[in-house]
């Protein structure tokens, strides 16, 4: 009897072993899974739904004014001193009509494509679009190649070359990565305007408005409904979610 | 032809020894280049959020491109069947897998998190033309490490020709990858054309050959063994063929962008306006990357010179460094076109034309890129038999079709 036993037991602890074995070489990859859920959760509040975008009227928009600018820049912690490493998520770009010599003041930020380069070309799917529309960069698995700035047709990304201060909570910024404006996303998912939009509103010329591209009661809707508006570069058919007015 | 003898080299001598030390102290100095650049930022590069790729990328680039053309003399013998290239075959595929490796590294170490290579290794978007080609890239490694395996293995040189077409397939896949990078950039005038694809791979053909020539021709110098004229000539004729074949891809790149108007401003700067770039274009690409060297190898009074070969290669090789540079840098430092017909100014320098001026660690780490692709040559030509004994006329088959050898021969 004593020999099947211990037969038994032997091939208990084989099987014991291999288990174990196999669940040390799973867990890791269990663990990322549930990471991935999470992740996937988390981009299951934003509703596919919805489109978030900006309409700028240009008309509005004085060219003294950096509201906007300054806005982004509190709220998500970059700052410019003006070197051609320094980052910048949205500036004004002075757009003149070389006949005419019309000028406009124009913002321009990452347009938050329906079909966008910076998504297509990033290798490790770093750069994404969440299921309302804002493209983003998740900088936990951006490996800093900067193809995405090669591709972007806006210039709306740049690339932390130095060490980082002063970083905000809800905008989380890290050297050798990629970034560029989220419309800030903490805030839209909290129910609130991004801080340019309100800075526009409050200390600007009222030139931005935010909402829901895909809700034809939205303000943002309306507007376009009611006056014509273009899209940057609209011929790469990428179909920005950010338009002008006045332009 | 007699059965080809391969040998390893000495290297026991000291030129061997102070060579080794010379690229080990460059890769050296590369390293800390890259350790201070991920340590510090890359602050210290000349790249900036306007000119985002510098000249990393374009000596990564060429060691990539080149890579993929070195293991053409390979494919030669193995898949076209030419036996007068089987003997260089070995140092084909070896050329191949050490310009790679080196191209890799550089490219690796310039990221601005290498520390996530993991990362790039375990994400994919397979959308991305770069995801593609970390694929391409290592696939190729292997693929060409099988290829040399089953060619210095008796037992498995029945299976050289399969092998040897995957390679071939696989480096044509690999080079269509590397200029669709560029070739697929919509946003940037002086790219988006898909013609970067093919233009590439004549690149690839043309710099490998030339590094393949060089290597060939100073080994063999370095370690006295007999190199004759039938193996060299053809060599140095097909890299003609080669060099005006990259000139007719360029001719055909901008006429197709000169074509369309939209593109006027980009050309004008690029082949006009654009100092360095203007001069690197002409003089570099074109010059020295087409027209010397045809000169050099097809002119009555020197096309029988080794050292019209020599120096004709190494125009190759610098007219290809100047093309990559003008490609890359040159078209980064053309702005973007957002508000087409308008003029533009701001803060992040919209409208004007951007500044790029190398720094001291990433001209380090990419030429420890270079010397890291020589120092694996140079201790695999001494570990295992890649070289031939002798490349001698009578050695090499079918036998004394030497000096002016006809580009048809070449062609072949």
């Amino acid at each position: 009897m004593n020999e099947p036993i211990d037969g038994i037991d032997a091939t208990r602890r084989r099987v014991l072993g291999a288990a174990a074995l196999v669940a040390l070489a799973v867990a890791p990859g269990v663990s990322l899974i549930a990471a991935a859920d999470a992740g996937q959760r988390r981009a299951a509040a934003a509703r596919p739904t919805r489109r978030f975008g900006l309409l700028i009227d240009t008309t509005r928009c004085k060219r003294s004014c950096t509201a906007c600018v300054t806005a982004c820049s509190a709220y998500n912690g970059w700052s410019n001193q003006g070197r051609p490493i320094d980052p910048q998520w949205i500036r004004k770009v002075e757009v003149t009509e070389p006949v005419s010599g019309l000028s406009h003041s124009v913002p321009v930020m990452c347009q938050h494509c329906a079909a966008p380069a910076c998504v297509e070309v990033c290798p490790t799917g770093a750069s994404f679009k969440r299921a309302d529309g804002i493209v983003l960069v998740d900088r936990h698995i951006c490996i800093g190649c900067r193809y995405c700035m090669m591709a972007c047709p806006y210039k709306a990304r740049s690339f932390v070359s130095e060490d980082v201060s002063g970083q905000r909570p809800d905008a989380p910024r890290g050297k050798g990565t990629v970034e560029g404006c989220t419309l800030c996303v903490p805030r839209v998912d909290a129910g609130e305007l991004p801080a340019c939009v309100e800075a526009c509103s409050r200390q600007g010329g009222g030139a931005m408005t935010f909402g829901d591209l895909n809700d034809p009661r939205s303000a943002i809707r309306r507007a376009l409904a009611a006056y014509p508006a273009v899209q940057l570069r609209a011929d790469l058919q990428m179909d920005p979610g950010v338009r002008y007015q006045g332009l | 032809m007699s059965a080809i003898h391969y040998r390893e080299i000495e290297g026991r001598g000291a030129g061997f020894w102070v060579l080794a030390a010379l690229l080990a102290g460059l890769i050296a100095a590369g390293l800390t280049a890259a350790w201070f650049m991920e340590h510090i930022g890359h602050v210290i590069t000349g790249m900036t959020n306007q000119v985002v790729w510098g000249m990393p990328h374009v000596i990564a680039v060429f060691l990539i491109v080149a890579a993929s053309g070195a293991l053409n003399t390979a494919s030669i013998a193995s898949v076209f069947g030419k036996v007068a290239y089987k003997p260089l075959a070995r140092l084909s595929g070896l050329l191949a897998i050490a310009l790679l490796s080196g191209g890799l590294l550089v490219l690796v170490l310039d990221l601005g998190r290498p520390d996530r290579l993991a990362v790039a290794m375990t994400h994919y978007n397979f959308r991305s033309i770069f995801a593609w080609n970390i694929f391409l890239y290592t696939g190729f490694l292997a693929v060409t490490g099988a290829y040399l395996w089953v060619m210095m293995e008796r037992r498995l040189n029945d299976h050289t020709r399969r092998v040897g077409t995957a390679a071939f397939l696989w480096r044509l896949i690999l080079t269509t990858g590397t200029g669709s990078i560029f070739g697929f950039l919509v946003a940037r005038q002086p790219y988006d054309e898909a013609i970067m694809a093919p233009m590439f791979i004549l690149m690839s053909f043309a710099f490998g050959l030339a590094i393949l020539l060089l290597v060939l021709m100073s080994a063999c110098k370095a370690t006295g063994r007999p190199l004759g004229d039938a193996i060299v000539m053809r060599l140095k004729n097909l890299l003609g063929v080669f060099a005006a074949a990259v000139l007719y891809f360029l001719l055909a790149f901008h006429v197709t962008k000169l074509y369309q108007a939209e593109f006027d401003g980009a050309e004008a700067f690029l082949l006009r306006d654009g100092g360095v770039y203007t001069l690197l274009f002409w003089g570099g690409a074109v010059f020295l990357g087409g027209v010397l060297p045809m000169l050099l190898f097809w002119l009555p009074q020197t096309r029988r010179s080794r050292a019209a070969v020599v120096w004709g290669s190494l125009s190759v090789v610098a007219g290809g460094l100047a093309l990559l540079y003008d490609i890359i840098v040159g078209g980064q430092a053309w702005p973007l076109s957002i508000f087409p017909g308008m003029q533009v100014s701001s803060s992040f320098y919209d409208g004007v034309v951007n500044a790029y001026t190398p720094s001291l660690p990433e001209c380090a780490l990419g030429l420890a890129g270079c010397a890291w692709a020589a120092f694996v040559t140079l201790f695999a030509l001494k570990l295992l038999p890649f070289m031939p004994q002798s490349l001698a006329d009578d050695a090499v088959e079918p036998p004394a079709r030497i000096a002016g050898a006809g580009a048809t021969d070449a062609a072949a």
